[in-house]
């Protein structure tokens, strides 16, 4: 059984003319790492505030932790955790400091207070930094202490906004290895990206293009789905090739990877390879592989309308 | 209790900020500071030394000891000579000289026929009777200058001649009950107080959100369950020590710089203080909610300390301003603690004879605590 701690039905948020979220229907399981896949301005930021009640939305249902919003966003406060995708502490507070500001507004007591921050410092690696200000962190560093100060009053969701836009790539795989832990300890999670290797950690994601949802379901699932195969071919000419290739009709892209070009195709097509063989006036060589789509391969075609 | 423990968050948040803001920490001393000499030395309405020149049509032994004497008064010095009134007009427009005194050919028999110099009968019918021994001619532009030399009108000249003073005996008599040395200093320096505060308690508090906002603050805060009021409360005590601070400042200089005396009791100081910093601290808090950026905010202050500068009653009384101006004085808290701040200093009143600016200082405070609060949304819309 499968309990749901987002429930999200035609959510919409128009700011003037331009629709940020079209009508967004949203389940996330309780314990999940449910993740927002898209590119800058897709509308990921506006979402995550219309669901911790940040923003309002011009129509549609939302239920977070069984709270209807934004009406009793109020009430949820305690239960969510909330990581921005700017900094949002205080520059001008050492780390410690910015712990125990939020601490002390969620109500802790000073025993609490003492042994909570004390514990996250070292799970987060923060010890040897408790009194650096926080403005003169690395963006690695500013990240954790981001993170620690969300899940202080050990929320049961958690939100993220691009938790990992400001950090390198080992203190990014670091990071998820933390997510992982919380949720470990079941805590749901909720966490926006725009890189394909964070999104395929997810247990679901949602692809979101222009504010609309392209496609939802886990990484896996989204790949066997796509509805796409998927061709490496390997030959000199690439460059041309690739353009020629684009002209064919059922050919969805071609992308140059090294030495190779990666090529989607419809699957209305039966065999693709035969099929590519088969174009007239297109020299494609032998070396053709057919091989398992990546999210990226996902990606590129269910948002491939918006770009053409 | 929770609130309570929020509030007290909050306000401890604000002076650690506060502490490591240099820049704010030393607006806070040097503002009173630099503002207190300003006008302490500046604003003085008791005009010495204006330059002025003389045209001596008379030119006579008599005629240079009136210069003389008119100098020794110290209003004015004179630093010109002029033949004609055209010349001496020129060297007024060109602003050389402030007046010219004309001193006319017949100076003698006018002197003689004066009624300050007593010099036998002056006969009643006879027009010649009481004409001035001389005449000035003033740039009036500046009303302060113009007004210092037409005080020198019925000044005495028996001391010309040698003779005894024989000055009339005055309609009234006048008693200056405060400030009777009439030193500006005196009602400059508690007036100060008010405009200090007004300018740095509401720029101070409408940054303090407005910032939070800037630096992206806010979107953290109002996923906390921290309540709009706490969060205005908790911003706004830290900055009440710092009014109180600026008023100790403020007030011991005028003390020892300007032998400002307090004659009130420090309890009634202290109260009439206490509810003028929250009502501008409770005004910066509104503009906050209001403007979006710092720039803003700054601007909004500026439209508040203007009027409370010039309307309030601590550049020009209150008594001389046209009916609109005073409507909008009494709008303005500034206007209200001056009353108070001026009759605890200089007079030795209990403020509660003054209900009245107590009174509406209060519900000024408690209706822009409750706007900010309900304009505050714990939302980005
Ligand atoms: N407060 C706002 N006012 C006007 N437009 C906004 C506002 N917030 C976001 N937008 C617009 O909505 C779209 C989605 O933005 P956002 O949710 O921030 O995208 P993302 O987080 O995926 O980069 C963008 O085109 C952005 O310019
Ligand atoms: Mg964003």
């Amino acid at each position: 059984m499968s309990e749901f701690v987002i429930k999200a039905e035609n959510l919409s948020r128009n700011f003037g003319d331009l629709k940020a979220i079209q009508n967004l229907d949203l389940e996330v399981e309780k314990g999940s790492i449910y993740g927002f896949l898209g590119p800058n301005g897709c509308g990921k930021t506006t979402a995550i505030r219309l669901l911790t009640g940040l923003l309002k939305p011009n129509g549609g249902k939302v239920e977070v932790m069984g709270l209807s919003l934004p009406k009793e966003a109020e009430k949820l406060r305690l239960h969510i955790g909330y990581m921005t995708q700017k900094f949002s502490l205080y520059d001008d507070l050492t780390v410690k400091e910015n712990l125990q500001f939020i601490a002390k507004i969620f109500g802790l007591s000073a025993k609490q207070r003492k042994s909570r921050i004390n514990e996250l410092l070292s799970v987060y690696g923060l010890d040897k930094k408790q009194n650096q200000l926080a403005g003169s962190m690395s963006g690695g560093q500013r990240q954790r202490l981001s993170l620690s100060a969300a899940v202080l009053h050990k929320p049961e969701l958690l939100f993220l906004d691009e938790p990992t836009s400001a950090v390198d790539p080992e203190n990014r795989r670091e990071f998820w290895e933390q997510l992982f832990d919380l949720s470990d300890q079941g805590t749901s999670i909720l966490v926006s990206t725009h890189y394909m290797d964070e999104a395929e950690r997810c247990h679901k994601l949602a692809i979101l293009e222009a504010g609309i949802k392209r496609a939802d379901g886990s990484p896996e699932d989204l790949m066997q789905q796509m509805g796409a195969h998927v061709i490496e071919v390997a030959a000199t000419n690439l460059r041309q090739l690739k353009q020629q290739l684009l002209k064919v009709d059922g050919v969805i892209t071609a992308a140059q990877l090294g030495a190779r070009l990666r090529v989607l195709i419809r699957d209305s097509v039966l065999d693709p390879i035969a099929f590519l063989r088969e174009q007239p006036g297109i020299d494609i060589g032998d070396e053709l592989v057919k091989v398992r789509p990546s999210l990226e391969d996902v990606f590129v075609t269910c948002t491939g309308e918006g770009r053409q | 209790m929770n609130a309570l423990r929020r509030i007290y968050a909050i306000f401890s948040k604000e002076l650690t900020q506060l502490k490591r803001d240099r820049m704010t920490f030393g607006m806070v001393v040097m503002i009173p500071l630099i503002q207190l000499m300003l006008f302490g030395y500046a604003i003085n309405t008791n005009v010495r030394h204006v330059p002025v020149g003389v045209v001596d049509h008379s030119n006579t032994g008599l005629s240079r000891i009136l210069v003389q004497t008119v100098g020794a008064t110290q209003v004015v010095d004179f630093i010109g000579h002029y033949d004609s009134i055209k010349e001496g007009e020129d060297a007024i427009a060109s602003s050389k000289v402030r007046a010219i005194l004309v001193i006319p050919k017949d100076l003698s028999q006018r002197l003689a026929r004066h009624p300050t110099v007593g010099f036998g009968l002056p006969p009643s019918t006879d027009q010649e009777t009481s004409r001035p021994v001389a005449h000035w001619l003033v740039d009036g532009s500046d009303t302060i200058v113009a007004g210092a030399i037409k005080s020198l009108r019925s000044m005495p000249l028996a001391e010309l001649l040698s003779k005894p003073a024989n000055r009339n005996v005055p309609t009234f008599e006048v008693t200056l009950l405060y400030n009777p040395e009439q030193r500006s200093a005196v009602n400059i320096v508690p007036g100060l107080v008010a405009v200090i505060l007004t300018m740095t308690m509401i720029m101070f508090t409408s940054a303090a959100i407005v910032r939070e906002r800037e630096h992206g603050n806010l979107e953290m805060l109002i996923t906390t369950p921290v309540r709009s009021i706490e969060l205005m409360l908790g911003k706004i005590i830290p900055y009440m020590f710092i009014g109180a601070l600026q008023v100790v400042i403020i007030l011991a200089l005028g003390y020892v710089i300007f032998d400002v005396p307090i004659n009130g009791s420090l309890w009634q100081l202290a109260a009439a203080t206490f509810l003028f910093i929250t009502a501008s601290l409770v005004l910066g808090l509104v503009i906050s909610t209001i403007a979006t950026n710092q720039l803003q905010s700054m601007q909004m202050t500026i439209f508040i300390l203007l009027p409370s500068i010039l309307l309030s009653g601590f550049m020009f009384p209150y008594e001389g301003m046209p009916e609109v101006a005073q409507m909008i004085s009494e709008g303005l808290p500034a206007t209200h603690f001056l009353r108070l701040i001026r009759g605890v200093v200089l007079r030795d009143v209990v403020i509660f004879d003054m209900r009245y600016d107590v009174a509406w200082l209060m519900l000024f405070t408690l209706a822009g605590l409750i706007i900010a609060s309900l304009r505050f949304k714990k939302n980005l819309d």
